[in-house]
């Protein structure tokens, strides 16, 4: 198996908003920026996250605006909306308790059954 | 919030497009540079690191449409795009476009006008309140027919039924209103109390009648309709106890029906009197209040089921009781039958109607078949087209909403016509609908079924037309567009000739269905009516008024009509008769038989009340005896009687009819008539219902006189143009006596066979349109399979194969797609012709010629479509066929 590995179907969504959630970020400083939370264990297409940005956008989780990047370059910036931080909560939570869920049952042993 | 934000993000995005686009390419450049830089800061070189840029972020072409989908731009912006190319696209291939959508509009137009016009009589109910509960009440008449009831039979179901909240009566009536210019005569019902309450309906202006007016010498008051009202009075709410004369009497206006009765059992009455028999005299059975000449009708009550009314009837039927004592054609021995209105309005033309729906979903299904055909072979067309268009990034969704836009533009052109062809449709049939078709005037244009036809026929384009999208985008586009396609094209062409083998079928079954009407009709028509019906004129004579109460003033009235009728230049013959055969009406009595084993026996018979002069005007052989002469006329006590010649044959099969003695109706006070004379038998319902027993009387020996008869008259020229000579003949005797009706005898005749017809050309239209479909169907299937085995035809011409073997090389495919559809059509043709039965007439279902004759037609239409493709084949260059492709 690769090292890195593929994202699971609709989690981008939610890496987008963590990612923006700390801070301001223009699509490839979102891109760099999972890749670094992650230490380059994730695998993302890279054009495949402008267009889960635009629906974010779109949906209102997530607000942008033209800024100036580090090396002085016009970029599009995103933040998090009130309503995206509301909407990421709500999804870590759904997503923990799945995880814990689905933990607890390859965890199970024989003999708990 | 969130909703607002969406439509602010979509308003932008579309509306500020230009700026939505050059933002999202400034945005991805930056992406890509900024990368590029990062690889370069690695040490990549610039060259190399832009190309890995461009690698890691994929197609950007891809992208870019992904984020304007996300942003709904594309709803609007695409389905101008898409509508735009998909008009471009169908005008480049006229043809397909216009075949589909006539295909479409024929399908949907042809269901939506039969549903149109089928939907108020069978299926609608009838428009009162709780219409399931109204029922008819009938008699039991010969051959288990159903046949009126009498008065008295009336009241005594009135009387002892509690099934029923009201139980009616009613009978014709039809009343003349003398103007200055001609005597007008209107139609209209008598009929006792409870007739509107019973089908739930009350007079909008004015009241209901009440059972005071219903009595014997009760008032004289009418109600009328809507529409008499407004054309003769001018709709003045003041009309209420206004006094109109009809017939010489004074009537008070009580009531106006509202516009929207609609009254089912006599459509075109327009005016109401009370029915005000005599409850009297139950004991004397030779009163009209015992004769069975009207129709009941009965509102049961809520709570009561129709088994639970069935079994009250016969309970009723089984005891007599002595307050209600009966006659021998009352005697209720086999009980009462009981239909609902709607079963008795529809009866007669429910086969007819049925086996029409019957037709017109197979030609649906027929023209759905057609329109599969046409957009398989399109598809196949259009698989490069996607391919390409897949690998120049457009999304699988993009595509399947491009056929999507395409096949409902198809289906909406497809709508558009049909509907126009709709409307024609039910303007056609009501003008082509025989006269026993109820509720003509309910009939519009059935919006649901216009949905449903539109909706099939849509469907199945959506789901046919996407075959190609799907495939394009499921498969490598790289693939698609290099495959030499072979494979898959067999696969469809199969497909395709499955479904010309299923339109063969149906088209054959159509065809056979219309072949055994045509030949049942030609039999009817070949059926003698036992009378000459060329140069026939009919028509009917009424009396009305005070001064022909007096039988004798009336029956000198006929003989002095009928000798000027005589006189006038052109006429070679005439009579008058109570009844006219094929004039729809029926006059039977009960008759008995001295020679009987019970005298007290009564059979049913038809009545003829003649004048001298009747057989030879119609034209009716005398089998034995003598006729009827002038002294027979003045009445004198001989009591001579006719009889036909199958009632002869079945009462006298071993002894001489003349001489033997019957009586009408069944009092034992009255003198036995004596057989003079045996005629030929005579169809009096119509053509194809077999001989009933008929006995002739001179009008003068008759119980009553006649008050309506029915002239025939035997012309030398054309019988049509001598009405009004003859009219005005009658009226030069007196100025203000009704004639109606008039009309050859020809026409009657053919009136007869009017449903039939209509079913006809019905099922004649709708196989026409089958068989060219399915022409069209053969033809499609070889020239697309001609064209792509050109190849093929130019290796077997250039390895020396004759052009003649090619040609039967394409005319053996054609034919055998044809062969295996008429064998699977002939079975399905033998079931579907069984529930046509009722309609045919002399011709069994399986009739050998009707089927040979259709093979024959579907054989040769198929070789004409055959021949086209199988020439072009012919006429392949070797050289050219084999650079091909």
């Amino acid at each position: 198996m690769d090292k890195q590995l593929d994202l699971l179907q609709g989690t981008l969504d939610m890496l987008i908003l963590k990612a923006v959630s700390l801070g301001p970020l223009h699509g490839y400083g979102v891109l760099l920026r999972i890749q670094q939370i992650s230490k380059d264990r994730l695998e993302i297409q890279q054009g495949s996250l402008y267009p889960a940005l635009y629906r974010l956008e779109h949906q209102g989780w997530i607000a942008s605006e033209w800024g100036e990047s580090e090396n002085k370059r016009k970029a599009k910036y995103y933040r998090l909306t009130a309503a995206g931080k509301r909407r990421l909560q709500t999804e870590s939570e759904k997503w923990n308790r799945m995880a814990d869920l689905i933990a607890g049952i390859l965890d199970t042993k024989p003999e708990e059954v | 919030m969130t909703l607002w934000s969406r439509i602010r993000s979509w308003t932008r995005a579309t509306l500020r497009r230009s700026r939505m686009e050059s933002e999202m390419d400034a945005e991805l450049q930056f992406h890509i540079e900024a990368y590029t830089e990062d690889l370069v800061r690695s040490r990549v070189a610039r060259e190399e690191a832009m190309r890995c840029a461009r690698i890691a972020f994929g197609g950007i072409e891809s992208v870019k449409e992904q984020g304007r989908e996300a942003r709904g731009v594309n709803l609007v912006e695409s389905l101008v795009q898409d509508l735009r190319y998909g008009a471009s696209n169908m005008l480049r291939t006229p043809g397909f476009t216009a075949i589909t959508v006539l295909t479409l509009a024929l399908g949907i137009g042809a269901t939506t006008a039969i549903f149109s016009v089928v939907n108020p009589i069978l299926f609608e109910s009838l428009p009162y309140p709780n219409a399931e509960r109204i029922m008819m009440i009938s008699e039991f008449g010969p051959d288990s027919s159903r046949s009126r009831v009498a008065f008295h039979t009336y009241r005594e179901l009135a009387e002892r039924s509690r099934s029923f909240e009201t139980v009616a009566v009613t009978k014709i009536w039809q009343p003349t209103l003398v103007t200055a210019r001609e005597p007008e005569r209107f139609d209209g019902q008598f009929v006792s109390a409870g007739y509107f309450h019973a089908l739930g309906i009350t007079p909008f202006l004015g009241r209901d009648f009440e059972l005071s007016d219903d009595r014997f010498h009760g008032p004289h008051v009418v109600i009328l309709s809507d529409a008499l009202w407004r054309r003769r009075f001018g709709g003045d709410a003041a009309i209420i106890g206004r006094q109109i004369t009809l017939d010489d009497n004074s009537y008070t206006v009580i009531g106006v029906m509202p516009s929207t009765f609609e009254n089912v059992l006599a459509p075109s009455a327009e005016l109401w009197a009370p029915l005000q028999y005599d409850p009297g005299h139950i004991a004397d059975s030779q009163t009209r209040e015992w004769g069975n000449h009207l129709r009941m009708v009965g509102r049961l009550q809520s709570g009561a089921s129709i088994d639970q009314a069935r079994r009250e009837l016969k309970a009723i039927a089984d005891n007599p009781v002595p307050e209600f004592p009966r006659p021998p054609w009352a005697s209720h021995e086999e009980g009462f039958m009981m239909d609902s209105l709607q079963d008795d309005v529809t009866r007669g033309v429910k086969p007819a109607l049925l086996s029409v729906i019957g037709a017109v979903l197979l030609l649906l299904v027929i023209a759905c078949v057609n329109v599969t055909n046409l957009l398989l072979a399109r598809s196949v067309r259009r698989r490069g087209e996607f391919a390409l268009r897949t690998a120049l990034g457009a999304g699988r969704g993009r595509l399947i909403r491009q056929l999507l836009t395409e096949s409902l533009l198809l289906a909406a052109m497809g709508g558009v016509a049909g509907m126009i062809f709709a409307q024609l449709g039910v303007r056609a049939l009501a003008a082509l609908s025989p006269a026993e078709l109820p509720r003509i005037g309910a009939i519009a244009i059935d919006g649901a079924v216009f949905a449903f036809g539109l909706g099939v026929t849509t469907l199945i384009g959506l789901a046919v037309g996407l075959i190609p999208a799907l495939r394009a985008s499921c498969n490598e586009p790289q693939t698609a567009l290099q495959e030499s396609s072979q494979r898959t094209v067999g696969g469809h062409r199969r497909t395709r000739s499955a479904l010309v083998v299923v339109e063969v079928a149906l088209a054959l079954v159509l065809l056979v269905s219309s072949g055994l009407l045509l030949r049942s009709l030609q039999h009817l028509f070949a059926i003698a009516p036992g009378f000459d019906s060329s140069h026939l004129l009919t028509m009917q004579v009424q009396t009305y008024g005070r001064r022909y109460d007096d039988d004798a003033t009336c029956n000198r009235f006929f003989a002095q009509a009928l000798e000027a009728v005589r006189n006038v230049p052109g006429v070679s013959a005439a009579a008058f008769t109570s009844q006219l055969p094929l004039s729809g009406e029926t006059d039977i009595y009960g008759v008995q038989f001295e020679n009987a084993s019970n005298t007290q026996d009564v059979e049913p018979a038809f009545r003829y009340g003649v004048a001298p002069g009747y057989f030879e005007t119609m034209g009716i052989p005398l089998r034995r005896g003598r006729l009827f002469n002038e002294q027979d006329a003045l009445g004198l006590p001989t009591r001579p009687v006719l009889i036909n010649e199958s009632l002869a044959k079945r009462r006298y099969p071993d002894q001489d009819p003349l001489g033997q003695r019957i009586r009408f109706g069944g009092s034992p006070n009255r003198p036995w008539d004596i057989i003079v004379g045996v005629v030929g038998d005579v169809k009096q319902t119509s053509l194809a219902v077999s001989q009933s027993d008929a006995v002739y009387v001179t009008t003068a020996q008759w119980l009553w006189a006649d008050g309506t008869q029915w002239l025939v008259v035997r012309t030398r020229g054309d019988s049509a143009a001598l009405a009004p000579a003859v009219r005005q003949a009658i009226w030069s005797i007196d100025k203000d006596q009704p004639v109606v009706r008039v009309a050859t005898m020809e026409s009657m005749l053919a009136a007869s066979a009017a449903q039939r017809r209509f079913a006809l050309i019905l099922f004649e239209t709708f196989a026409l349109v089958a068989l060219l479909l399915a022409g069209a169907g053969i033809y499609g299937v070889l020239s697309g399979s001609v064209a792509e085995r050109t190849r093929e035809i130019g290796v077997r011409l250039a390895l020396g194969a004759s052009r003649e073997s090619i040609l039967t090389l394409v005319i053996r495919q054609g034919m055998m797609l044809t062969g295996v559809g008429v064998a699977i059509g002939l079975a399905a043709a033998a079931a579907a012709s069984q529930t046509i039965a009722a309609m045919l007439f002399g011709v069994s279902p399986l009739d050998p010629v009707t089927y040979l004759g259709v093979i024959v037609l579907l054989a040769g239409v198929s070789v004409i479509a055959c021949g086209v493709p199988a020439w072009r084949a012919m006429q392949v260059d070797p050289i050219i066929a084999l650079r091909y492709e």
